[in-house]
């Protein structure tokens, strides 16, 4: 039980995909200007993430692992990537129009949203089973909602700010990740190895 | 290598399978209504059904926010074929927004053009050229005969010329015509 409970803290904060490992920067910085849609792409990226961490998985042990095909292992979890966006696409769109119009091209975007892809491969690396597997990949996208909509909240706040010229834009939101990357460097010491 | 080929090919089929399911289980239908009384109207964008466009016309009339009587560019003819798709009694044009006419367009005078940009911005279908302080020009086969940019031309400029019947355009009077004027 500590073992899955160790999973989802280091994944959540110590190592952070995007503050620690720093994966999956685009959409970190694409959508995360106001609350809401940071809030909307989190909830998509979290079902992708998670998903997609399983079926890799699943697809590796019962297809790839016994053919002996583990070269394919980046290919075909693309594939599976792939498949699952698309899928949450449909959804979105059947389910809620506003939210698909608000996260426009970042939505499909997030097949090459390289978390994504760096989660389903590490769980491979890390010889997980299936309960650890579908644990790192939820804590890792909860992760990465967590700081998105940390992030998205401090945007907010720092747009009406008086911020210098030369600052302005996106060079005060990348000196604003490198702090909060710094802020969860702390967490390295929260648990040992 | 044949393993490899097979099993990347079956995952691929299965995907493709679950992604067909998904499309028709999650799809999403748009008013097909909107769409056909989109085609009929005439697309000129002039606005004088005190819609948008003819778009947003075809939306008001799906819903029953419209009545289907208020396209002057279209005439009669528009008028009768959406009486005939939604099943309603074809009824006169509303003179409030306009009388049907021959189908005009406009020409710009270039030599009191002053080059101030306003028509290109109130043109529905970008059928005006120019740049400020340059010579404007009509586009002649992209012009709908809305005549929307005449109001805002500041030296009045602009004039309404009907698209006469040249050998190039003239075609055999159809029997949809016919049976309008008849009817």
């Amino acid at each position: 039980m500590t073992e899955y409970a160790l999973i989802l803290v280091s994944t959540i904060l110590v190592n952070n995909f995007v503050l620690v490992k720093f994966l999956g920067l685009c959409p970190f910085l694409g959508v995360s200007r106001k609350l809401e849609t940071a809030m909307g792409m989190a909830s998509a990226t979290t079902f992708v993430l998670t998903l997609s961490a399983v079926l890799s998985w699943v697809v590796n042990t019962y297809l790839l692992a016994p053919l002996q095909l583990e070269y394919l292992q980046t290919l075909t979890f693309i594939l599976v990537i792939a498949v699952v966006v698309q899928l949450t696409e449909m959804i979105v769109h059947k389910t809620s129009p506003l939210l698909y119009k608000v996260l426009g091209i970042y939505l499909p975007l997030i097949t090459t949203n390289c978390a994504v892809l760096g989660v389903a491969l590490l769980n491979i690396q890390q010889e997980h089973n299936f309960i650890q597997t579908f644990l790192y990949g939820f804590g890792a996208s909860l992760g990465f909602s967590l700081v998105l909509i940390l992030f998205a909240a401090m945007r907010e706040r720092i747009m009406v700010a008086d911020v210098p010229t030369p600052f302005k834009g996106a060079s005060i939101a990348l000196i604003t990740t490198g702090l909060m990357s710094m802020a969860f460097m702390g967490f390295a010491g929260l648990i040992k190895g | 290598m044949l393993a490899a080929i097979l099993a990347l090919a079956i995952l691929a089929i299965i995907f493709g399978l679950l992604l067909g399911y998904g499309a028709i289980k999650f799809k999403v239908e748009g008013d097909p209504v909107v769409d056909q009384i989109d085609a009929i109207l005439p697309q000129t964008q002039c606005g004088q059904c005190t819609f948008a466009g003819c778009r947003p016309y075809a939306e008001a009339i799906a819903k029953g926010e419209a009545d289907i009587n208020q396209c002057p560019p279209g005439g009669e003819t528009v008028i009768l074929a959406l009486a005939d798709l939604l099943g309603r009694d074809p009824k006169p044009l509303n003179a409030e927004h306009g009388t049907h006419g021959e189908k005009t367009v406009v020409i710009i005078d270039e030599q009191v053009c002053i080059g101030c940009t306003l028509c290109i911005q109130a043109c529905p279908v970008d059928a005006i050229l120019g740049a400020a302080k340059h010579m404007h020009t009509v586009i002649k086969s992209e012009c709908t005969g809305c005549n929307l940019c005449i109001p805002p031309c500041p030296v009045d400029c602009i004039h309404i010329v009907p698209v006469g019947t040249t050998l190039q355009t003239w075609t055999w009077p159809s029997p949809r015509d016919e049976h309008v004027h008849s009817a």
